[in-house]
């Protein structure tokens, strides 16, 4: 089956000014040849840090902005290269919600008139289109009486459920998710969380999601794609790449997710990455994680580890990939195949 | 052991167009020498206002009344001039955004040097910038005698909240008041930030109120911890007993909603239903009665106090019938 969305080799790169007219511009290499695929029905999530890439992603799928290079085929249309009028018909089938529910939605407008906006814009409000609304709102576990209320009278949760129920008025087929639950409180993360979970069961739309919190994406995600400085340093399915997380940087990643158990907080080793990212203007050459990694070697700096299977069953950019499920010190302690983390290799673990 | 803060009866309000505000509600809070307090709650709950309040830096139109005592001395109510001695000498505080806490056009050093003469007048500047640069070293920031030429724009966040953290220690606090000191940061840069803190606290010996919205990140640096809900603390205790054996439905709900990392079910999170309410039109009886899966009808007329419960304080009328709950 052909996938829904295939992205491949896409690469952005930002002018940073400097120089008159950008002559000398210096360029940030903000996406550098990410690929992956999303499958109808199914959640892909993009986890990393700031300035990973993983926005600017969401923002090149959704043909939001043009690319520097490389192909995002939804449904065999290339989004980045489609004519204004073919993206518009895309964009019925491709949607998104943004980050900050209150800066997205207009705090003149009613939440009705938000979420009938779209369908105002493809012509569908006409017929049928106040009893969609109201309809779109109790999807979304919202009282459809409310339809008159601004954006100020909800909370923060309701306003994220306002946002889900506008990009669904479409009935899109996927759904670009940015950081959609980072700005809410603990207790209406969850909320919102099993509402996507739900809507997907029943709508069958597909999801791009996009966290850096690593548990929201092993809970909703089917697929996982790991970015570091614009790469794609491991992808796969959730379970591989959470109970054999091989590149250096996700078992990084993992280690460093506070759980809330004191106990096993105290007790486990932590491994503690030095330095911040590099500058996205000058990467380092070869692997680009290298300047932060315990593992690097000459090699690393020279040649660029490629995106490929190295024996953990998924794809992983490193060179000296190993699989390490115990990484979280959480994990399943039955598992005796774990190869020991390399703590003789200068790591900096915390007691 | 004598407390180094001792927070009592702490009551806020604040003057708004559409009536008095009660962001603290009386709130108790007690930090032992050398210990790490961590304060949950989300956005409104008022554990930043407790802690601006402890400091005296709440604006001029709020209500304050109740107790702040440091080593046994009364803060409410004490002269801005002696508040201005204590703080960021003996109690030091750092906020979320390093950035914005810091002077954009002001070398690195020269601001810690500032906090050191402020209080140290005594202290030459030529020692105060031998001191700022090991202090920066202290906190991790790579070749810390240049750096301390430099401006925070040419740090990055985490070298920022470092920075704040060599700031705040400079003076050698007894107290130091974290106020969500990771949130704007990375999970891994978070993790150094927290390392770094458990240095501090060991080297330096100093007591942390460590406040924030993250379970996990008070799980691992905290000795006790509070719970807060509008304006109240409804939970406290030790971190193992809290973490394990919560009697109040609120934290109960909310380390339920935690998703974790060894969560491998495809399942629906438990979630706490409604939202957080308004300051303005609190619920009558327990604030939480109208989230609360366990609420009676005399939830909504009386107001639980925080009482002992089985190896915690819970504020809650059904707290013993709750039981302990197993954590994930």
């Amino acid at each position: 089956m052909t996938p829904l969305l295939a992205v491949e080799d896409l690469v952005k790169h930002f002018p940073a000014g400097g120089g008159l007219f950008g002559r000398h511009a210096r360029q940030v290499h903000a996406v550098c040849g990410v690929s992956f695929e999303v499958g109808r029905g199914e959640t892909l999530g993009i986890v990393g840090e700031s300035g990973c890439g993983k926005s600017t992603t969401a923002r090149l799928v959704l043909g939001l902005m043009p690319a520097t290079s490389g192909t995002a085929r939804f449904d065999d249309v290339d989004v980045l290269t489609a004519k204004p009028k073919a993206l518009r018909a895309l964009r019925r089938r491709l949607q998104m919600v943004a980050q900050d529910p209150y800066a997205s939605l207009d705090p003149q407008m009613t939440v009705g008139a938000s979420i009938a906006e779209p369908l105002r814009i493809h012509g569908l409000y006409r017929k049928g289109g106040k009893d969609r609304v109201r309809e779109l709102m109790t999807l979304v576990e919202l009282d459809p009486d409310h339809v008159t209320r601004y954006p100020h009278q909800f909370s923060g949760g309701q306003r994220q459920r306002v946002g889900i129920a506008r990009a669904l008025a479409l009935q899109p087929e996927l759904l670009v998710l940015d950081e959609p639950i980072s700005s809410l409180d603990v207790s209406i993360q969850a909320g919102v969380i099993n509402l996507l979970a739900d809507l997907q069961e029943r709508l069958g739309v597909a999801y791009v999601f996009i966290a850096h919190d690593l548990s929201v994406i092993r809970l909703i995600s089917h697929k996982v794609v790991v970015m570091y400085l614009g790469k794609v340093v491991e992808s796969g399915l959730r379970d591989d790449v959470f109970d054999r997380p091989s590149h250096p940087y996700t078992q990084a990643l993992l280690s460093a997710m506070p759980s809330a158990n004191p106990v096993a907080e105290r007790a486990r080793a932590r491994i503690l990455l030095p330095g911040d990212v590099p500058s996205p203007l000058d990467p380092p050459s070869g692997c680009r994680f290298r300047t932060r990694c315990w593992k690097a070697q000459d090699v690393c700096a020279v040649e660029e580890p490629a995106l490929v299977d190295r024996g953990q069953g998924h794809p992983v950019a490193c060179h000296f990939a190993e699989a390490a499920p115990q990484v979280s010190g959480l994990a399943d302690p039955a598992r005796q195949d774990a190869p020991d983390l390399p703590n003789a290799a200068g790591l900096p673990f915390a007691p | 052991m004598t407390p180094v803060l001792e927070i009592a009866g702490l009551e806020v309000t604040f003057p708004t167009q559409e009536g008095p505000v009660a962001a603290v509600r009386g709130v108790d809070l007690t930090l032992e020498a050398r210990k790490v307090l961590g304060v949950v709650g989300e956005s409104g709950s008022g554990k930043t206002v407790t802690m601006l309040a402890t400091l005296g830096l709440l604006p001029a139109g709020a209500e304050v009344s109740g107790s702040v005592k440091y080593r046994g001395r009364e803060l409410v109510g004490l002269a801005p001039r002696e508040l201005r001695k204590l703080r960021g000498a003996a109690v030091a505080m750092i906020f979320q955004d390093p950035k914005t806490s810091l002077n954009p056009v002001q070398p690195i050093g020269h601001q810690i040097v500032e906090g050191i003469r402020i209080h140290h007048p005594d202290v030459g500047r030529k020692e105060a910038a031998k001191r700022a640069v090991e202090l920066l070293a202290l906190v991790g920031i790579p070749q810390p005698d240049r750096r301390a030429r430099d401006y925070p724009h040419q740090f990055s966040g985490g070298m920022c909240q470092r920075a704040m953290i060599a700031m705040a220690v400079a003076n050698d606090p007894d107290v130091l008041i974290a106020d969500e000191p990771t949130t704007a940061l990375d999970v891994t840069i978070q993790a150094q930030i927290l390392d770094l803190l458990r240095d501090i606290r060991e080297e330096k010996g100093v007591a942390i109120v460590l406040i924030s919205h993250d379970l996990g990140v008070v799980a691992g640096l905290a000795d006790d911890v509070a719970v807060m809900y509008a304006g109240r603390v409804v939970e406290k205790g030790s971190v193992d007993a809290v973490y394990t054996q919560a009697r109040h439905p609120y934290t109960r709900g909310l380390l339920a909603s935690v998703p974790r990392l060894t969560d491998t079910r495809h399942g629906p999170l438990q979630s706490i239903g409604g939202g957080a309410p308004s300051l303005l039109h609190l619920p009558g009886g327990c604030a939480f009665h109208p989230r609360c899966p366990h609420a009676r009808p005399n939830c909504q007329v009386d107001d639980p106090r925080l009482r002992p419960v089985a190896g915690v304080e819970a504020a809650c009328h059904y707290a013993e019938e709750l039981g302990p709950v197993a954590s994930k």
